[in-house]
């Protein structure tokens, strides 16, 4: 590989986002390459072996991990070259500093999609930091990917929608799951999460916290109490569980270092998950010719993902010179379907999340 | 504890055995699985104590992100064992606060 | 009433998702737009296929069948070990508890399966609304 290659369009991550910005942009006969990483496609899609909610425009009701080999296997059949193990550790300007397998060179490109995702949020107690307490989706990484049981006896903390699939997929990898603890009042995953591991004979206990974990060199218990409505832990609650594994499940960040370091303006949500870029309908920063799409973009689900990245790689495209009509209505198209996504009781909060960010750059764009 | 059956992945994939070397002691691997897994399928969940108060570490993310899980690989500090791939004969050491680089030793 | 397995839905929040509309061959189940409505079910044109049991990503659709004193529940099921037609396992309500020993009658599979297997369990008739799952085997 040279010292600088040049594309049309550099995508960033081949997360369910990324290959489909990717394919969306490649269709339009642009020259597309995707930086991911891990030693494979398909981001945390790879993980996950339930089937996904969304419509057949989002692989509805296939299995995750399954969704992540179709996108990866459209990719090298249109002609997306796919960069795994490769590292982008900088933006400058239009082009990206990347590191793969010890090699250090360039890619510039007339436009760069940003979809690098979100890491998963910790949660400090005293003993937070010992073996056996780990996030959730790490666990999920390594039952699902790895298949490799990182304990036997677990306790989650979050019954959300991460939560509730992470303690089901334990169950079907053969751990003991003890029960969920859950500090809000309700459970803030789908009823039907819930469903699947309270029919598993799983407690939620919701109004409940994680005081403390201990245990000589690595996890062996873990104590909990239940709150009162200040959220403050009533005396005599107590209680303590023998586990050699706590899964942290209390949401997920932005990995927003490059859209930083490029230069954009950002909004904090609290509901998307913190810090986002701003950004216009067609998924554009506050740097012109950089698009971010998924998680980065905002926390939310696989399938507005799908969307956000067909978008992205539509609009990127048509910055980088490859626009049309047909475009047009497409990146329309893709924008109700994202509508319908973030509408119900769920998705109008999120709706409401990303409005906002759109607005914030609304008022960029009419200041410059 | 390796997952030999899965409901929905089924049986686990024939993969070629390596030995990698943890604290002296030979274990084996999965030819391409993180060095984690290969530690964790062991029972070994203890990667390296901190620099001040020598508290043990372990897989905290999984996926590149935390570093703590970091071991001395090969002789080189700092390593992320959680996507970092096994390889025959390896050397893993458990890393007591920031390692040491090769020509400190 | 007809002596067949109709669907019962439990999908009760309004959520983006529709694979049983889609894996209905009958169009017995109807979603529409927008994709967070309620699925409806058409009781006339449901012929208990159980198609949509092992697409619903929530795996919130089961199966009952009403036959003089006895019922016959269908739900959903990913764990292992599997159960064996003429087994005799523990049927447990939505909260996972147990409500008695339940001959299984039928284990299957079906086109939108993946895995997904499709457990049926020949409980008391007064059950028929409450059994919705088997306690897991020990492997």
């Amino acid at each position: 590989m040279a010292g600088a290659e040049v594309t049309d369009i550099a995508v960033v991550g081949g997360g369910p986002a990324g290959l489909s910005a990717a394919l969306a942009a490649r269709q339009t006969g642009a020259e597309v390459v995707v930086v991911d990483e891990n030693s494979a496609p398909g981001g945390q899609l790879r993980k996950q072996i339930h089937k996904f909610f969304g419509s057949k425009e989002h692989h509805a009701g296939q299995r995750g991990f399954r969704i992540a080999e179709e996108l990866a296997a459209a990719c090298r059949d249109r002609g997306v070259e796919l960069w795994t193990d490769a590292l982008a550790y900088g933006i400058f300007d239009h082009t990206l500093g990347i590191v793969r397998r010890g090699t250090a060179f360039t890619l510039t490109a007339r436009a760069i999609v940003l979809a690098t995702g979100a890491s998963e949020n910790a949660l400090a107690f005293p003993g937070w930091t010992l073996p056996g307490v780990m996030g959730a989706g790490a666990a999920q990484t390594f039952i699902n990917l790895h298949r490799v049981l990182p304990g036997r006896r677990v306790l989650m903390v979050g019954a959300g929608n991460v939560g509730l699939i992470v303690s089901y997929q334990l169950l079907q990898a053969g751990a003991e799951v003890l029960g969920v603890v859950e500090a809000a009042p309700r459970i803030g995953g789908y009823a039907v999460h819930a469903a699947k591991i309270r029919r598993a004979g799983v407690p939620i206990w919701t109004r409940h916290t994680v005081l403390r974990a201990d245990g000589r060199g690595q996890l062996e218990e873990v104590t909990i109490a239940a709150l009162d409505e200040n959220g403050r832990p009533i005396p005599g609650s107590e209680r303590a569980f023998a586990v050699d594994m706590l899964c942290l499940a209390v949401g997920l960040t932005p990995l927003t270092e490059l859209a930083w370091q490029a230069g954009c303006r950002f909004e904090y949500s609290a509901l998307l998950g913190g810090h986002v870029p701003l950004h216009s309908e067609d998924m554009e920063t506050t740097v012109p010719g950089l698009f971010v799409a998924g998680d980065v973009a905002g926390v939310e689900e696989a399938s507005t993902a799908l969307e956000e990245g067909r978008l992205a790689g539509l609009a990127a495209a048509a910055y980088a010179g490859h626009g049309s009509p047909a475009l047009e209505k497409e990146k329309a198209a893709a924008r109700e379907r994202l509508l319908a996504l973030r509408s119900g009781p769920f998705g109008s909060g999120r709706r409401h999340a990303y409005e906002e960010i759109v607005r914030g750059w609304l008022r960029w764009s009419g200041a410059r | 504890m390796r997952i030999e059956e899965h409901p929905i992945l089924g049986s686990l994939p024939k993969a070629q055995t390596v030995w990698i070397e943890v604290d002296g002691k030979r274990i084996p691997a999965r030819a391409g699985e993180p060095i984690a897994a290969a530690l964790l399928a062991a029972g070994i969940r203890v990667f390296r104590t901190t620099h001040r108060r020598g508290e043990p570490r372990g897989l905290f993310c999984g996926v590149g992100r935390c570093t703590d899980c970091v071991m001395t690989v090969d002789g080189v500090p700092n390593v992320r064992t959680c996507v970092t791939p096994v390889r025959d004969g390896m050397k893993i050491e458990t890393q007591r606060g920031l390692g040491r680089w090769p020509e400190q030793k | 009433m007809e002596r067949r397995p109709v669907a019962v839905i439990e999908c009760p929040e309004e959520i983006p998702c529709n694979p049983c509309e889609t894996a209905c061959p009958h169009g017995a189940i109807r979603v529409g737009k927008p994709i967070t409505r309620r699925p409806e079910l058409d009781l006339a044109k449901c012929t208990g296929c159980g198609l949509c049991v092992a697409a619903c990503p929530g795996l919130a659709i089961f199966l009952v069948k009403e036959e003089g004193d006895t019922a016959e529940v269908t739900f959903p099921y990913e764990f292992l070990s599997l159960p064996r037609v003429g087994d005799v396992v523990t049927a447990v309500n939505r909260d996972g508890e147990p409500l008695g020993a339940a001959p299984v009658v039928a284990v299957r599979q079906v086109r939108t399966s993946d895995g997904t297997w499709l457990i049926t369990l020949a409980v008391p008739r007064s059950l028929a609304d409450e059994v919705r799952g088997m306690r897991r085997l020990n492997r």
